[in-house]
């Protein structure tokens, strides 16, 4: 409804050359593979070299866009319209291939063959909870550095908050990077340079660590941390590039949530953090919105109050007093009133919460994309998708 | 304890995961209250630090600590059930390391230490199921604890645990087989299969939350079959929430409206410009019936598994204290608690 947020207009920034990288971020369940697909064939049929790269696990992407199986290289999407010259690639990520990919190209064949071998590398690439945050970027800088695409749109992680997509790959990269692995994975010698205090705090420490873990763990953490090091720069700079990249000019975030408390609060959190890291927010996208400005407008100016009222007195109507007909039309139209008025409730709710959000965010543009009955299974879907976006109110 | 029999009788470590968006925390709040009758102790723990349930039960965030947060409602036919006790608990994987060193070394300075240094990520990262069995750790010493003087002999009569969502429910759970691959011998070995004994057992029942969509029910689906596979776990009821009040009939959202008799009716209801109205309503109907129709096809996918279902109704107010008794209460007269 009317709102005093400016209004998020999605073409002008897919339309704009110079974005080259749009990142759609949210909580998860909010609808982001879909968005992010769905703004990169509208971009795509606009006229753009599109890849869209999702991090899904889930395939959802795949199964939307008509393909069977995404890879780790960006396939061709096939039946867009092309009549303004554009394309659309789309890619999933696959976080073990990627790591290892960035092991083969840095290492001799014997070492890459080591490391890729060794069980904590093993659990670090398929595992560690900021891998798939970390290799995403990796992967990101990959695309953006080949110039193949001339717009790039990435669909975040699924993870609980929208932020770990920022911060995960900094906390891998210090992870690795970090004296205290260095420290730990050293056999404990005599002599080293550890003043007594530390040294006798260490062996406590890797004591409780070897409780818990096992000198085995430890030890293949250590192997790994050695035949990586030498390998190439730090992780932690690598890390660093990229997030640079996310802060250049051509680099826009929309914020994805549901008209739901707990997806707007995310929603929140991640465009305060955008505006301290100095990242460019395009705006927010409120998916799934319950208002009933589309078809059934007509209704919109009967309130739930006044629907039920209406519903209320039709049903206290004796059945034996009316025509059989008009009868059953009573029944059915206190029933619809009675729908019409959850209805209302629920936009309403709905408007309360994203309210909220905006009074908070006044600068924040915004737009409302309703909630489509069916699920998105291909491109018609997609598209349909792609023109909420455009949709101008014209009020 | 009253006589009535529920669904799940035998067990008790409820774990309720769900997509996210499906309302998985709420449903986990209203199950733990619906369970806490007649003098039951319940612990209710979130095993993702979002601290879900404080802002649910309206309560500043929740620290590592079993603490009272709410009271079971008693059973409205009978004066002399009590109602019962809703503890919760927050679990963070810093805390439970913590726990955990002092429970079986008593090093918890040792473990303090670690965490001020930042080891407890260290050590989560190079053994990433660790977290996992540090959580799932806590659910089920909680769930064996015992307690002389209680009526069971147990601290708590139930558990529910608030876990992670559906995609990470199979590996979170499967605690054994995450850090075997790590952890071949020793205490963290052991201790994961003193957890796997409670999961892999009658007492522990997997919930899951989903909507009537095609997403959630996927997802519900690959969930069910994943916890089948795992030998010895025990898949529970599906919790179908936010379902969409059955006002019409299947007859009425077959057939089309008839306007006149409808606008004729509004009429009679006193509402103004009734013709434009009825078509708008009509409108809405045809919306409704696409929108049932589809959830039908998602419930006979969700039959199909023969998992118990139960049914909680969309709360367009929101979800407050008062929105999760009546959950609860929903939940017990289905038979889940």
């Amino acid at each position: 409804m009317s709102t005093q947020n400016p209004r998020l207009d999605i073409d002008r920034i897919i339309d704009d050359r110079r974005t080259r990288i749009i990142v759609c971020c949210g909580s998860g369940g909010v609808g982001k593979t879909t968005t992010a697909a769905a703004i990169g064939l509208r971009a795509a049929e606009r006229g753009r070299q599109v890849c869209v790269l999702t991090v899904d696990p889930a395939r959802r992407l795949a199964q939307s866009m008509g393909l069977t199986s995404l890879d780790n290289t960006p396939l061709l999407v096939d039946g867009i319209d092309d009549q303004e010259h554009g394309s659309l690639h789309a890619m999933m990520l696959d976080m073990k291939r990627t790591f290892d990919e960035i092991v083969e190209a840095h290492a001799d064949p014997a070492r890459a063959a080591q490391i890729l071998a060794n069980p904590f590398y093993q659990s670090l690439s398929s595992s560690f909870a900021g891998t798939q945050e970390y290799m995403a970027m990796e992967k990101l800088g990959q695309l953006r550095r080949s110039n193949e695409w001339d717009l790039i749109v990435v669909d975040t992680p699924p993870s609980r908050s929208a932020l770990d997509f920022l911060d995960a790959p900094e906390r891998l990269g210090r992870f690795l990077d970090g004296r205290l692995i260095r420290v730990l994975t050293a056999p404990v010698k005599a002599g080293r340079p550890f003043g007594r205090v530390l040294n006798a705090g260490l062996s406590v420490m890797t004591g409780a660590l070897t409780k818990l873990l096992g000198a085995q763990v430890l030890r293949d953490a250590q192997t790994f941390i050695t035949a990586f090091d030498t390998m190439f720069g730090g992780f932690r700079e690598r890390a660093e590039a990229t997030y640079k990249l996310l802060q250049a000019p051509g680099t826009s975030f929309l914020v994805i949530a549901t008209p739901e408390p707990d997806a707007l609060r995310e929603a929140s959190y991640f465009v305060e953090r955008l505006d301290e890291e100095r990242m460019p927010l395009a705006g927010l996208i409120l998916n799934r919105v319950h208002s009933l400005t589309g078809s059934g407008a007509g209704g919109a100016r009967l309130s739930a109050a006044r629907s039920l009222a209406a519903a209320e007195t039709l049903e206290a109507i004796p059945n034996g007093d009316a025509a059989t007909a008009s009868s059953a039309g009573y029944s059915v139209t206190a029933a619809a009133l009675r729908l019409h008025a959850e209805r209302m409730n629920l936009g309403e709710r709905e408007r309360r919460v994203a309210g909220s959000f905006m009074s908070t965010h006044p600068a924040v543009p915004v737009i409302e994309v309703p909630a489509l009955p069916d699920d998105v299974h291909d491109l018609t879907g997609l598209r349909r998708v792609g023109e909420a976006f455009a949709s101008i109110d014209s009020s | 304890m009253t006589a009535r029999d529920t669904d799940w009788d035998g067990v008790r470590l409820h774990v309720v995961t769900g997509k996210g968006g499906t309302g998985k925390t709420t449903v986990a709040a209203a199950l733990a209250l619906a369970l806490a009758h007649a003098g039951r102790r319940v612990l209710l723990i979130e095993a993702e630090g979002r601290q879900g349930i404080a802002r649910l039960f309206d309560r500043p965030p929740l620290p590592y600590e079993e603490r009272k947060i709410a009271i079971g409602p008693g059973e409205a036919d009978d004066g002399r059930d009590p109602g019962g006790d809703v503890y919760a608990l927050a679990i963070d994987p810093e805390g439970a390391l913590l726990d955990y060193l002092q429970m079986f070394y008593g090093m918890r300075s040792a473990g303090v230490a670690l965490t001020r240094l930042g080891m407890v990520d260290f050590a989560t990262t190079i053994a990433p199921g660790l977290s996992d069995v540090l959580v799932t750790g806590k659910a089920t010493e909680a769930t064996r604890r015992k307690q002389s003087g209680s009526p069971s002999g147990f601290a708590y009569d139930a558990v529910v645990l608030d876990a992670p969502p559906t995609g990470r429910i199979g590996r979170f759970l499967n605690v054994s087989a995450e850090v075997s691959g790590l952890a071949k011998v020793g205490p963290i070995r052991a201790h994961a299969d003193t957890v796997a004994n409670v999961i892999k057992s009658p007492q522990t029942a997997v919930h899951f939350v989903c909507t009537l969509e095609e997403m959630p029910v996927q997802e519900t689906l690959d969930g069910i079959a994943e916890i089948r596979g795992v030998p010895g776990m025990q898949v529970g009821g599906i919790v179908i929430n936010m379902a969409r009040p059955a006002v019409l009939s299947q007859q009425e959202l077959k057939t089309q409206p008839d306007l006149t008799a409808m606008a004729a009716a509004l009429g009679a209801a006193g509402l103004y410009d009734p013709d434009s109205l009825a078509a708008a309503l009509a409108e809405e109907i045809s919306e409704h019936a696409r929108l049932i129709e589809l959830a039908d096809r998602e419930q006979t996918e969700l039959e199909s598994t023969g998992q118990p279902i139960y049914e909680l109704p969309l709360m367009a107010e929101g979800i407050d204290l008062a929105a999760l008794h009546k959950l609860a209460a929903e939940l017990r007269d289905q038979g889940a608690a």
